[in-house]
C-alpha cells in the first residue's frame, strides 16, 4: 500500500462514529483546560488517562491526542482576551494579540489564531504521515547500544530547551531516573527501594507521580496568591478577516508552520521554543517592527502556527522510535502502554489501523478545533468567568479518583500527595519539574538498555562510539550540552524564556 | 559565610545531595555486579553518586549570589488541606464508600482558599459529588460502593 491507501485506512477507522465521538471529547476537553489558566494538558492527560483503559486502543489514544493540540488551540484565546497565557506556548500570543483586543479587534486576532493553527496543524499532520514510516523503517535496525544513545539524546536535548539553571535540569533528570527503578528488578527481580512496602515492587505509578507534581504542586503553587481575574471582551464580534488582513498573515503563518514543523522534534517542549523563535523571526522580517507590541496580526498568526505545527510534529518521535519528546508525550507512552501496546517503530507495522487512524483523526480534530473554536467562541468567554476557587477542589478530587480507579490501590493515592509535595518544594527552589517525568518514565529503559548492550559487547563500553549510529546520537547529546553551556546560548535562552514566568 | 550562599540553591542542593546519598547506599544492599554483567545495585549506585554530585555542584552554584528577592509565602492552609485531602481520601475511600468521602474531600479542598466561604464550599461540594458519582461510578462504572461498609452498608 502507498501512502494514500494508508491515509485511506486511516480516514476509515478516524470516521468511525465513535472515534469521530472521542476525537470530538478530546479537542472539547483540550480546548476546556486550555482556556482556563492553571490547568494544563499534563495534568488533565494524567487524570483522564485511567478513564481510557475501558476505551478501545484507538479511541483513547485518539481522545489523549486531541487534549494535548486542543489545549494549544484554546490557550490563545485566553492569552488574546485577558493577557494571560492559557498555556505556556500562548504566552506570546498574548503580546499582540491582548493589544488588538484592546482596541477592539478581538475578532480578527482570534480568527487568525484558529486559521493559523489549522493551516498549520494540517501541515504537521501530513509531515507526520511522510516521515513516520521511513523513520520508523530505520528504527527497527536499531539495536540495544542505539536505544541507549538515543535516550540519552532524548534526555539531554530537552535540558538545553528547559529554562533555568542547566545543573538543576541534569540534576532533576537523574532524580527522575533513579525514581523510575524503584520496584523490581526486570533481570533478577530483585526489589529496589521498596521499603518493604508490597505495593511498591511493581514500580511507582507513573500517573501518580504525573498528577503530583503536575497538578497538585501546581495547585498549591497557585494557592500562594490568589486573585480573581478579569475579562475585558465580552462578546466578540467580526471574525471575517478583511483581504488586507488575509494577506499580511499568510507569510508569517508558513514560516511559523516551517519554524514549528522542525522545533517541534525536539525533546523537551519545542512547541514553547518555537512561537518565541517565530516571534522574534516576524518581528525582525517586518517592515514595520515598531507595530509589535501594539497589536501586530503577524505577531498573532506566526507564534500560532508555529506551536500548532509543533504539537503535531512532537508525535513523531512517539509514533516512531516509542521516545518521548516532552511529558505530554510521557503520558502517551503510558496511554499505549495501559493498551497492551509498546510504542515503538513496531506499532506502524503490527498496528497499521491504529497508527493511520491516529494520523488521520488529527487533522479531522484540527478540522473540529476550527468549528468550536470560531462559531462557539461566545461559550469560550463565558468559560472564563469560572473561578479558579471553584475549579481547582475538582482537580483535586479527579486526581485522586483517577488514580484510585486504576487499581484500586489506595497506595498510589497517597503517593500523589507525596509528589504533590516534593514538586511543590522543588519548584519553588527553582527546579522545572518536566526533566524529572521524562527521566521517570525514559529511566526503566535507560537502564535495560544499557545492560542489554554490555551483555551483547562482553562489558566493554567502546561499544556505543564503535556502532555508528549510537556515535552519531552520543555525540549530538554532547553537543546539545556543549551549546547549553555557552554563555552566549545561555544568555539567549534567558531572553527567550524570560516571558513565561 | 552562609550568609554568602543563596538559601534556595543550597536547599536545593542540599535535596539532591540526600536524595543521591539514600539511593547509592540502598544500591549497595544489591548485587552491584560487573561491567559485563550488571547486577540491580549497578545502575542506582552510579546514578545516586550522580545526583549527588550535581546537588553539590547547584549548592556551590550559589556562592556569593545571595537571595535578592523574597519569595511568596507558602499557603499552608493549602498545602495542609490539600494534602489533607488526598491522604483522606486513601485512608477512607474503601471504608466510607464514594459519596461521602468526594463530598467531604470536596468540601476541604475548597476550603484551601482564603477566598471560599463555607457556604460556597459545601455548595460546590454537592455539586462535585453528583457530577463525579455521574461520570465515575453510573457512566464509568468504577467497582466501588457509594456508601461504604463503615456506614453500616
Amino acid at each position: 500500500m502507498d501512502i494514500i491507501g494508508y491515509l485511506g485506512l486511516g480516514f476509515s477507522v478516524a470516521l468511525d462514529p465513535i472515534n469521530i465521538l472521542y476525537c470530538f471529547i478530546g479537542v472539547l476537553l483540550g480546548t476546556l483546560v486550555g482556556v482556563l489558566p492553571g490547568i494544563g494538558p499534563t495534568a488533565t492527560i494524567a487524570m483522564l488517562l485511567p478513564i481510557t483503559f475501558s476505551l478501545s486502543p484507538a479511541a483513547a489514544l485518539i481522545m489523549l491526542a486531541g487534549i494535548y493540540y486542543g489545549a494549544q488551540y484554546g490557550g490563545s484565546t485566553t492569552a488574546i482576551l485577558i493577557n494571560l497565557p492559557g498555556e505556556s506556548s500562548s504566552a506570546v500570543t498574548a503580546i499582540d494579540g491582548y493589544q488588538m483586543a484592546k482596541k477592539g479587534r478581538a475578532g480578527h486576532a482570534l480568527a487568525t489564531a484558529a486559521l493559523g493553527s489549522f493551516f498549520a496543524g494540517t501541515v504537521g499532520t501530513l509531515l507526520l504521515a511522510f516521515f513516520a514510516p521511513p523513520l520508523a523503517r530505520a528504527a527497527l535496525n536499531f539495536g540495544a547500544p542505539e536505544y541507549f544513545a538515543l535516550i540519552v539524546l532524548g534526555l539531554l536535548v530537552s535540558i538545553a530547551l528547559a529554562h533555568g539553571s542547566i545543573l538543576k535540569a541534569l540534576a532533576m533528570i537523574v532524580l527522575g531516573l533513579l525514581l523510575g527503578m524503584v520496584g523490581q528488578d526486570i533481570y533478577t527481580g530483585t526489589p529496589r527501594f521498596t521499603l518493604g512496602i508490597r505495593e511498591l515492587y511493581s514500580g511507582l505509578n507513573f500517573v501518580s507521580v504525573a498528577v503530583g507534581i503536575f497538578g497538585v504542586a501546581e495547585i498549591l503553587r497557585n494557592l500562594e496568591n490568589e486573585k480573581g481575574r478579569d475579562v475585558m471582551v465580552k462578546s466578540v464580534k467580526g471574525l471575517w478577516l478583511g483581504k488586507e488582513e488575509f494577506k499580511r498573515i499568510i507569510a508569517p503563518v508558513i514560516r511559523g508552520t516551517a519554524l514549528g514543523s522542525i522545533l517541534g522534534i525536539l525533546p523537551g517542549g519545542g512547541h514553547i521554543l518555537a512561537s518565541f523563535a517565530s516571534y522574534s523571526a516576524e518581528k525582525r522580517l517586518s517592515k514595520q517592527p515598531e507595530e509589535f507590541g501594539h497589536g501586530a496580526i503577524e505577531g498573532v498568526a506566526g507564534p500560532e502556527s508555529a506551536n500548532n505545527a509543533a504539537a503535531q510534529t512532537s508525535f513523531i518521535p512517539l509514533m516512531t522510535l516509542g521516545i518521548p519528546a516532552h511529558p505530554v508525550m510521557a503520558l502517551m507512552v503510558g496511554a499505549f502502554i495501559l493498551q497492551g501496546i509498546t510504542p515503538g517503530p513496531n506499532v506502524i507495522n503490527d498496528q497499521p489501523a491504529l497508527f493511520w487512524g491516529i494520523i488521520a483523526s488529527m487533522w479531522i480534530g484540527n478540522l473540529l478545533l476550527v468549528l468550536l473554536n470560531l462559531p462557539l467562541i461566545g461559550l469560550w468567554v463565558k468559560m472564563l468567568s469560572i473561578p479558579y476557587r471553584a475549579l481547582f477542589p475538582a482537580i483535586v478530587l479527579f486526581a485522586c479518583i483517577g488514580c484510585y480507579s486504576i487499581n484500586q490501590n489506595i497506595f498510589d493515592v497517597f503517593a500523589i500527595g507525596f509528589f504533590g509535595i516534593l514538586g511543590y518544594v522543588l519548584i519553588r527552589l527553582g527546579c522545572e519539574p518536566a526533566p524529572l517525568l521524562l527521566g521517570f518514565v525514559l529511566g526503566p529503559l535507560l537502564e535495560e538498555h544499557l545492560r542489554r548492550a554490555m551483555i551483547i559487547s562482553r562489558g566493554d563500553p567502546m561499544v556505543f562510539l564503535e556502532r555508528p549510529i549510537s556515535a552519531t546520537l552520543l555525540g549530538l547529546a554532547l553537543l546539545a550540552v556543549i551549546i547549553a553551556v555557552l554563555p552566549s546560548i545561555r544568555k539567549k535562552r534567558k531572553e527567550v524564556f524570560v516571558e513565561e514566568d | 559565610m552562609l550568609a554568602k550562599f543563596s538559601l534556595r540553591e543550597l536547599l536545593a542542593g542540599g535535596i539532591f545531595v540526600l536524595a543521591g546519598a539514600y539511593f547509592a547506599l540502598e544500591a549497595l544492599n544489591y548485587e552491584v555486579g560487573t561491567a559485563f554483567r550488571m547486577g540491580p545495585g549497578f545502575m542506582p549506585l552510579l546514578l545516586g553518586a550522580v545526583l549527588a554530585m550535581l546537588g553539590i555542584g547547584v549548592a556551590a552554584s550559589g556562592w556569593q549570589k545571595p537571595d535578592t528577592e523574597k519569595p511568596l509565602p507558602p499557603s499552608w492552609r493549602g498545602i495542609a488541606l490539600i494534602i489533607g485531602v488526598v491522604i483522606f481520601f486513601g485512608a477512607t475511600i474503601r471504608g466510607l464508600g464514594f459519596v461521602p468521602v468526594v463530598f467531604i474531600g470536596a468540601f476541604g479542598s475548597a476550603m484551601a482558599s482564603r477566598i471560599n466561604s463555607p457556604l460556597f464550599a459545601a455548595l460546590l461540594a454537592a455539586g462535585l459529588t453528583v457530577l463525579c458519582t455521574a461520570i465515575f461510578v453510573i457512566g464509568l462504572g468504577m467497582t466501588v460502593p457509594w456508601f461504604g461498609p463503615w456506614l453500616g452498608q
